[in-house]
This record gives structure tokens, sequence and C-alpha cells, in this order.
């Protein structure tokens, strides 16, 4: 259906299905219990999941599938939500003139910068994404800032002009979709139970699918086929007499404009902006998703970025006094004890966690938790023969 | 004419640190073909030797002084640091003051410790595994790196200062003819530069005039057959990945007082040193050197207002616009060695 075979179809419903039932099963926990603080099902949590998610998935139809290395996906990122701030300062607060140029500018911004950047390959060419990624950063911080506003960044105002929506006046203005806010949201109580449904959450799942469906047609298209053989063998590829530039170029454009969707997402959301959106280390950041959910596999950056977000959000939230709460139950000694241990791992010390286990995925499971997944379930099912092909989400790229 | 000398002078500190950590990154990659992202790490890790040094310097221990009393009348207890103790008031001092040079003698050992261990436990498992892995792997150890600093020793920077002989700066005009205070150098900057020149001329020497050296320059032009000539090249390599450890190391020691250490230090100058190693050309050590010096000077030339007034910006992304042109014109970097990464 769609044009997929049965099993990424299969995938497709999965995800589809997922994403919008995600207010429930991000709520596994009532409201008054203990372990309430691992609920991740509220509004500005699953919006990152779904937005880190579409990024994650733009950068692994590069990286994933061509094997070009970026260090300055944030910029795009970035770009996007420049230009989606600046559609809702000028035009309307509507969010989809907005999330549609964001794309554009992306993609015109991304096809200048990989055209110079996929003259060559290998550390140079991650070198030079971050040397551009770095450069935009700074122009933003200083010379730009009467575009991106610099330091202080750029929130939507009420004296913007606006001219679709000018006669917005007085309350200050809101990110909406033909009149339904972002930010609004209903509660449903059931028990001791509250599931937040958030109209913002919903736009930006549904447009995650969108990107879901896309990158899996990519995946299954000659033209994916070809991204794979540039990561395989380019000289070979150069031997049969294809040129390799056009392939890759058009893979980096594809996920320079998914970065942009991300970034158009982000301001639609939350309508602000600032440069350090730009910065190496979330260049670096969409990396470690890509590389802990699985590089090359189609499920697999929704899966790392969703795990980075969860950490980053639910992880940094504990703090000792939830430990001496946990470890009540040991002796008085060994508690301390038990505790001086886990402290460094969590709380503000999360990204330790983090880099450890992205040190042990890249060292041990190079496929990712893909791969740990299909270990695992390997292991239950040994009966069948080993060359029983794997089923659609878990092909690796190569 | 002053303005240029004074820029000149201006860019050299920084060039020396980008020239000693694009040396370490080089040694490493010369010998071991691993891009190491870590290595902005272990120039940290030198920083916060310097600290951790003059912390157990000052440790002191609580006396009761009866000579002076507090507002209550009682005997005031003051802090007496062990030194003085052991050397006597003056001498406690004069150590204490000399916590950053002294830090040297004890960051050589720790950091080469700390490179070999890198290098046996860590990165002897990818020497086969591509580029990407390597640069993932490191990132992520520079990481975990980063944030163990941060949970010992907090977020905010630490000030560490120069001995106060160097406090203060040199009237460097005066020497050359021009009129007083026209171009001023603080004593640390004069004193980063001379001990980068020393550590990068300790290198080279050692490289060129020992046979350990020699050895290790063989086994970067053809490893296989250094091998084959019964060499052990890989314990050398090892300890050559210290060395370069201990470079950075010591980059980051004398870099205390000129910016107080903080837990992402590293991180800002890893990507600044890359791009440096990349302009002076993959696997070049001569090239490293004049890079990281060579782009120090131009930032610090691009940070002059008569400059910024024409090209507003440019400053931030000089090395960066460099780097761009350099690779792209000049794939292989300014003395980059025919055949060495050049795809």
């Amino acid at each position: 259906m769609f044009g997929l075979e049965a099993k990424d179809f299969r995938l497709l419903l999965l995800v589809a299905l997922l994403t919008m039932a995600a207010p429930f099963i991000l709520n596994p926990f009532p409201v008054d219990s203990g372990m309430a603080q691992f609920n991740a099902g509220y509004p500005d949590l699953m919006q990152r999941f779904v937005i880190f998610g579409i990024f994650a998935i733009g950068f692994n139809i590069l990286f994933g599938l061509t094997g070009y290395l970026s260090f300055g996906h944030a910029a795009f990122l970035g770009v996007g939500s420049y230009a989606a701030m600046w559609m809702m300062k000028l035009l309307t607060m509507n969010v989809i003139p907005g999330i549609l140029v964001s794309v554009v500018v992306a993609g015109i911004f991304s096809l200048a910068v990989g055209w110079i950047s996929l003259r060559r390959s290998g550390i140079y060419f991650s070198i030079l994404t971050l040397a551009f990624a770095q450069m935009s950063y700074s122009l933003a911080y200083s010379v730009l800032t009467p575009i991106t506003g610099g330091e202080t960044g750029l929130q939507p105002k009420v004296t913007d002009p606006r001219i679709l929506d000018a006669a917005l006046t007085g309350n200050a203005p809101k990110a909406n979709l033909f009149g339904l806010e972002m930010g609004s949201s209903t509660d449903l109580v059931m028990g001791g139970w509250v599931f937040t449904f958030n109209v913002g959450y919903y736009v930006a799942a549904v447009v995650m699918i969108f990107a879901f469906y896309m990158s899996i047609r990519i995946f299954r298209s000659p033209f994916g086929m070809m991204l794979r053989a540039v990561k395989s063998n380019q000289q070979r590829l150069n031997y049969t007499g294809l040129n390799a530039k056009p392939y890759t170029l058009a893979a980096f454009v594809i996920s320079g404009m998914y970065a942009g969707l991300a970034g158009g997402l982000m301001v639609a959301m939350d309508t602000q902006v600032g440069a350090e959106r730009m910065f190496w280390t979330a260049s670096g950041e969409v990396v470690l998703m890509s590389i802990l959910g699985g590089v090359g596999t189609l499920i697999g950056p929704v899966l790392g970025a969703g795990a980075i977000k969860y950490m980053e959000n639910i992880l940094s939230k504990i703090n000792k006094d939830i430990l001496y709460e946990w470890f009540a139950f040991l002796p008085d000694g060994l508690q301390d004890f038990v505790i001086t241990l886990v402290y460094p791992f969590i709380g503000k010390g999360w990204h330790l966690t983090l880099g450890l286990i992205f040190m042990a995925v890249v060292i041990f499971l190079p496929g990712g938790l893909v791969e740990g997944g299909q270990r695992i379930a390997a292991m239950f099912k040994r009966k069948k023969p080993s060359d029983n092909t794997p089923d659609g989400k878990t092909t690796p790229a190569e | 004419m002053e303005a240029i000398i004074l820029q000149v002078l201006n860019g050299l500190d920084k060039g020396s640190a980008y020239a000693l950590i694009a040396l370490g990154l080089t040694l490493i990659f010369g010998t071991l073909g691993v891009v190491n992202f870590a290595h902005g790490a272990l120039f940290m890790i030198g920083a916060f030797c310097a600290v951790t040094l003059s912390r157990i310097i000052s440790l002191s221990h609580e006396v009761v002084d009866e000579t002076q009393t507090d507002f209550l009348g009682n005997p005031l207890k003051v802090e007496v640091p062990y030194v003085y103790d052991w050397f006597g008031q003056a001498a406690g001092d004069t150590i204490i003051d000399w916590a950053v040079p002294l830090s040297i003698i004890f960051a050589i050992p720790v950091m080469v410790a700390i490179g070999v261990l890198m290098e046996r436990g860590l990165i002897k498992h990818f020497y086969k595994r591509p580029h990407a892995d390597q640069i993932l792997v490191t990132f992520g150890l520079a990481i975990v790196l980063q944030e163990i600093i941060k949970y010992y020793y907090g977020a905010n920077p630490i000030p560490t200062p120069a001995p106060s002989a160097f406090v203060g700066s040199f009237d460097f005009g005066i020497m050359l003819g021009f009129e007083p205070n026209q171009i001023i150098y603080p004593y640390w900057r004069i004193i980063y530069f001379g001990f980068a020149a020393i550590i990068i001329g300790a290198v080279f020497a050692f490289l060129q005039f020992t046979t350990f050296g020699m050895v290790v320059r063989a086994g970067m032009a053809d490893r296989e057959t250094v091998q084959l000539l019964g060499i052990n090249i890989d314990r050398r390599f090892t300890l050559m990945f210290g060395i370069a450890a201990a470079v950075a190391g010591l980059a980051g020691v004398m870099y205390t007082p000129i910016n107080s250490p903080n837990y992402h230090m590293g991180m800002d100058f890893l990507v600044l040193s890359f791009v440096v190693v990349v302009v002076g050309g993959m696997g070049s050590l001569p090239g490293a050197v004049a890079a990281g010096f060579l782009l120090g000077i131009l930032e610090s030339f691009a940070s002059m207002r008569e400059v910024l007034n024409v090209l507003p910006g440019l400053n931030q992304i000089i090395i960066y616009l460099v780097a761009i042109i350099i690779l792209l014109t000049r794939p292989r970097g300014l003395m980059g060695r025919k055949g060495v990464m050049e795809d």
C-alpha cells in the first residue's frame, strides 16, 4: 500500500500507531505515584521526540546510506528555524507557510554547503561541514544580528507586521494552524492517570509520519540503492562510469531539508529561536542519536532520538532526594555508598551516562539499539536458519 | 607598524596553543592513523592538572595562633599550608606562587600515563575500523572525560594565576624604538610562546636526533617493513601517543593563567585544532605547527578595528574561511605529504 511492500507498510503502520497513541504509552504511571517522574507524556517532551526524530531520520539518509559523516547538520536546523520565524513575523502566525519556507530555505542553504563540501570526502568532508556550521553559528551571533537577533534570539512581537493576519492586535501572538493554537491541549483524566493531548504534538507527529514514509520510499528506491553503492565502494561506482556526486548531493540536500523541517517545527511548537541551536554540539547530538539507534536502519534514528531526549529530560530530573527515597530499604551505610556510586550518572551528570552508553554502542554494537534488539530476538528463536532475510525494519544499509 | 607588530604578538599565544594541540593530533594521526577527537579533552585535563596541583600545594591545616586574637579575645585559628611547615614561610609562599610552572613536572607523567592507557585500553581496538568509527568513539570518550572533570571540579571556570613575578605587562615597543605604551604585551604570554617553542623544538629534536625517533619516523613511512626488521613498532607508537597526550596536556597547563580552565575548554579548542591540522596538511608535523601560528596570527589581525569596520564579523569566521579555501584549492593542506588521506 502507498507503494510500499507489506513489511514496510506494517512498520509504517506501527510507527503511526505508536506516535498517535504516544500520550497513552508514554504516561504509564498514575500522577500521584512515585514513578510519575518517569512519565514522558507531557507535550513539550513529546514534541521533542518527534521533531528530533525527523532531524535524525534526515541525518540518517545522508550518513546511513552514503556514509558521509556530516558534523554540521545543526546549521540547517537553525536556518530553517530562522526562516520559519521570519514567516511568522512578516506573514502570519499560521504554521504552514513557516514550515514550508523553512524546508525550502534549508534546502537552498544545504545545496550551497553540499556543493562545496562534497568535493571532498572522509574526514575532510566532516571538517568542511563543521567549518560551515561554525561559521553560520558565529555569523548568527555577531554580524547577522539584525536578521537573527544575535544573543537574544528572535520571538514574535505584537508589533510585527504579519500581513496576512493584520487583524491580530493586543494579545500576545501565538502559533496556530488555522486558528487552532499549537499550545492548546486537552486533558483526559482516567482514574489516577492524566493523559494530555496537545495540538502541536499531533501536528508534528503527522509531519513525522509523513517524513518517515518518505524515508522508507527513499531507502527502497533505486536512488537509495545508488546511495548504498556510494557507501560500499565509491571507486567501483566511478569505474562503472557513474558520477557519484549528483547522488550524494541530492542525499545531502534531502537531509538538509529534513533538518530544516525539524527547525521549522521547533519554531511552530515553541515560538523562539536562538543561535545556540546551530552550535556544533547540536550537530554532534544528532550524530549520537543516529548511531545510538542504529545507523542505516529505518527505525533506528527515531529510537535513538527518543532515547536521548528521554534521558535528557527524565534522567536529568532525578536528584539526591529521590535517590534516598529509592534506596531507603538498604541499611544506612550501604545506602550512602550506593548513592555515591549512582549519583554521578544521573541529574546533572546525565551526559556522562550518555557518553558511556554511546561509547559502548560504538565499541560493541555498531548497529545500535536495532542491532541489540535483533541479537536478543535471535537468541530466542535460534532454530530458524541464519540466512533468513531479516525483516524490513532492521535491514542495515550495507 | 605598531599595530601590525601588536597583532602578530597577540596572535602568538593562541597560535602557540593551536600549534601544540595540532602537533599532538598530527603525531597521533601520523603514527597510528587514528583521528583523535578526544585530544581537546587531553588539553583540558592538562589544565586541570595545574588546578589539582595548586590545590594540593595549598592544602592546609588549622593552627591556633597565640599572638592574634579574634574580637572575643580568644586565640585566633589560622589556616597554615603544609608547605609552610616543611619549607618555612618564605619558601612556602614561593612554591604556592609558582604552582602553575611546577605543574609541568606533575603533568608530564600523568598525561603520558593517561595517553598510554587510552591507546592500550580503547584506541588499539579501532585501528582496523573506519575513520568514522574512530571519530565517533573518541568523540564519546571526550564527552565522558569532560563530564568526569565537570563532576569533580564543577562547571565554573577556576582562576589559576601565574606566578606574581610574571603578572603585568612588558613594554615591547621601547625595545624596538617606538613610543612607550604603544606595544604592551603581558609577560605570561611571552613565556607561553617561549614554552611552546621549546616543546615543539624538543619534539622535533626527539624525532630527528634519537634512535627512538628515527624508528618512529621509519614506522610512519612504512610500518610493515619496520615490523619485518624485528622492531616492536606498536610499543613505540603507544609511547608516541603518550607523548602527544603530554604535549596537549602541557599546552593546557601553561594556558591556565591566560584563560581560567573550565570543563568545556577542550571542545572549544578541539574544533579549531582540527581545522589547523587540515590546513597544515594531515600527517605533516611542520605543517601543523606553521598552520597553528598562521591561523592564530590571522585571527588576531582579523579582529583589528580597521578590518572589522570593512568586514564586520570577520574575526569570528576567518579560521573556517581559510580552512574552506585551503581545502578546496589545496586538498593536501599547506605541507601535506602526497598520498596521505587525500580523498
